[in-house]
């Protein structure tokens, strides 16, 4: 009787676990971890221990393969969404710390800091495609929605190089402000968002032309304008608004895209925030706080941060599961 | 012949707080102007725009001026409490209290009466004071308004009851301005209203200790948990045990005839 119960028990368990919420993958710095938040609690409900300083962070188009930037690895690592287990590494070139997922799922490309160069892998035969020389300390990437244009930032070379991946070639460069960041395409590849972080500004860039159109600057009462480092970039896909992730000004600068690109808000979140994530609803955001260790969640609809939940030490980057795709 | 109605008592009291409230404009104002200029001159000079460390209720960091409001609130009701015990003091003085005291009901009615009616003015101020501060832009949880208000009742009460204490006390109208120097601002800076206790704890663990103990320190972390939806569960117990316990002081220290025959022997 009892056994019957029980199993009875196990059962429902087992078919009531379609879940409820996304889960936020954050790549913290120091700890070595992903933490792994549930956006039902905004609790942390793993943490998963990975390869040295990890940063960079995404998961597969298909969402069964996260993929870690292990940076004092030397590594990209695969690892098995369904089981929390490390597939294998895949040969990425030193310091690896950013890096993009082609739309075909295949591609990925990595910025080697350290070597001034980015590297193509295939992910499935897990071989080098190719190695593109960029300028010096190549740090941000983005692959265009159509996926024709591969883009790094060099941060000390001041500019976001425009790589072919029809032919893997370095054909144009784009001069922007003092130590480039992030890159993101707007959802129409129309243009290209680049954060500068030293020269505090968003360049935008006419993907046609290759041409930096306007810039964005930014300006907080009581914070003083070197420590607005603008750094990672969030789309939404209805082209209503940009999340900019400030750094060390402990804020995020939400555009209004619709309004010649003006700034509305700056959003308080915690220390040092360097990148975010939108849910696939694209009503909560997740930012990353590396000095003060936490995430915050800031609510799209009404631009409020709503909670900060403590992760490890210094996370760096975040990456969200959709609910319909978190194993069972 | 009708019995004494203590509702119409009450109405009486309530009446007579209200309209000299009214009558008198400037104290209305004065008494928006005070915590305003705190929020407005003295929170942006420790702007705190880089945000401060998370404490419960907060769920996120918040600025300066969203930590300070339940303490300007509190700072309402503390000068509100104060100002209708120095009108008690006053009525004592000039005769209306010993006409109110000759009706048949129990004293501690009177008194009860008496504070229930300067708390329903100073609920009417920090209203008016939390609508003006989210014109100004700080970031007030409006839901959190509704909440708010039996946490005001409460401290606003427990306030009250301290300053019907003092006036019970007090001998004369000039005493009053040394309950301001020795009651009302050790009160209010030995209290969470303008820093978290964890700052004050860098400072000196005593002067912690008194922050942390502080009755009025308790009322506003009932009021600052309550805006937020939330209930501090020892600060409702320890707000309510020591409005009761002023209260009960209040009612067996208000004796004026005792006053009225040291006077006359006098």
């Amino acid at each position: 009787m009892f056994r019957t119960l029980a199993a009875t028990a196990a059962l429902v368990c087992l078919t009531s676990t379609t879940a409820l919420a996304h889960w936020v993958y954050v790549s913290n710095e120091k700890d070595d971890t992903v933490s792994v938040i549930d956006t039902e609690t905004n609790e942390v409900i793993k943490t998963l221990q990975v390869g040295q300083r990890p940063r960079g962070i995404t998961l597969s188009h298909d969402f069964t393969r996260l993929y870690v930037c292990a940076s004092d690895s030397d590594a990209v690592q695969v690892w098995d969404v369904a089981t929390d287990t490390l597939i294998h590494n895949l040969p990425s070139g030193a310091d690896p710390e950013q890096f993009a997922l082609h739309p075909d799922n295949k591609h990925l490309y990595i910025a080697n800091e350290d070597d001034a160069i980015a590297t193509v892998v295939d992910v499935d035969s897990r071989t080098v495609v190719s190695q593109i020389d960029v300028g010096v300390e190549p740090e941000g990437m983005a692959v265009s929605h159509d996926g024709k244009w591969a883009i790094v930032t060099s941060e000390t070379t001041n500019m976001a190089h425009w790589i072919d991946t029809g032919t893997q070639q370095l054909v144009d460069n784009t001069l922007v402000d003092q130590r480039p960041r992030d890159a993101e395409f707007t959802e129409d590849d129309g243009e290209l968002w680049v954060s500068s972080e030293i020269g505090g500004v968003v360049s935008v860039i006419d993907t046609a032309t290759k041409q930096v159109t306007h810039r964005i600057e930014f300006a907080i009462p009581g914070v003083s304008k070197d420590r607005i480092q603008p750094v990672g970039i969030e789309l939404t896909s209805d082209g209503k608004y940009a999340f900019i992730a400030l750094g060390p000004a402990n804020h995020i600068a939400v555009v209004d895209r619709t309004d010649d690109d003006k700034v509305i808000k700056y959003i308080l979140v915690g220390r040092r925030v360097w990148h975010a994530a939108l849910t696939p609803e694209e009503d909560k955001l997740y930012t990353t706080n590396g000095v003060s260790g936490d995430v915050t969640v800031i609510d799209v609809a009404s631009l409020k941060a709503e909670k900060t939940i403590k992760v490890g030490r210094f996370p760096w980057g975040a990456a969200i599961l959709p609910k319909d795709k978190i194993p069972q | 012949m009708n019995g004494p109605s203590p509702l119409r008592a009450f109405g009486g009291i309530a009446r007579r707080e209200l309209l000299r409230f009214l009558n008198q404009r400037e104290r209305f104002f004065a008494a928006l102007v005070r915590p305003l200029v705190w929020l407005i001159v003295f929170a942006a000079g420790f702007r705190a725009a880089l945000g401060l460390s998370i404490i419960p209720p907060y769920q996120t960091y918040i600025t300066y001026e969203v930590y300070i409001i339940p303490g300007l609130l509190g700072m309402i009701q503390l000068f509100n409490g104060m100002q209708s015990s120095l009108s008690m003091v006053y009525d004592q003085e000039m005769g209306s209290m010993r006409v109110l005291l000759t009706t048949p009901l129990p004293r501690w009615f009177l008194l009860l009466s008496k504070l229930m009616a300067g708390v329903t003015v100073s609920i009417v101020q920090a209203y008016a004071f939390l609508v003006i501060a989210i014109l100004f832009g700080i970031d007030i949880p409006v839901p959190g308004l509704l909440p708010v208000l039996p946490a005001l009742i409460l401290a606003g009460l427990m306030v009250g009851a301290l300053g019907l204490l003092l006036a019970s006390v007090i001998k004369q109208l000039e005493n009053f301005a040394g309950v301001m120097n020795f009651v009302i601002f050790p009160m209010f800076f030995l209290s969470t209203a303008l820093y978290p206790v964890w700052k004050m704890q860098e400072a000196s663990a005593v002067l912690a200790a008194i922050c942390e103990w502080n009755p009025f320190s308790q009322g506003i972390e009932l009021i600052r948990f309550a805006l937020y939806g939330q209930v501090n569960w020892l600060a409702l117990a320890m707000t309510a045990g020591s409005g009761l316990v002023f209260f009960l002081a209040a009612s067996w220290a208000f004796d004026p005839s005792r006053r009225f025959r040291a006077g006359r022997t006098a």
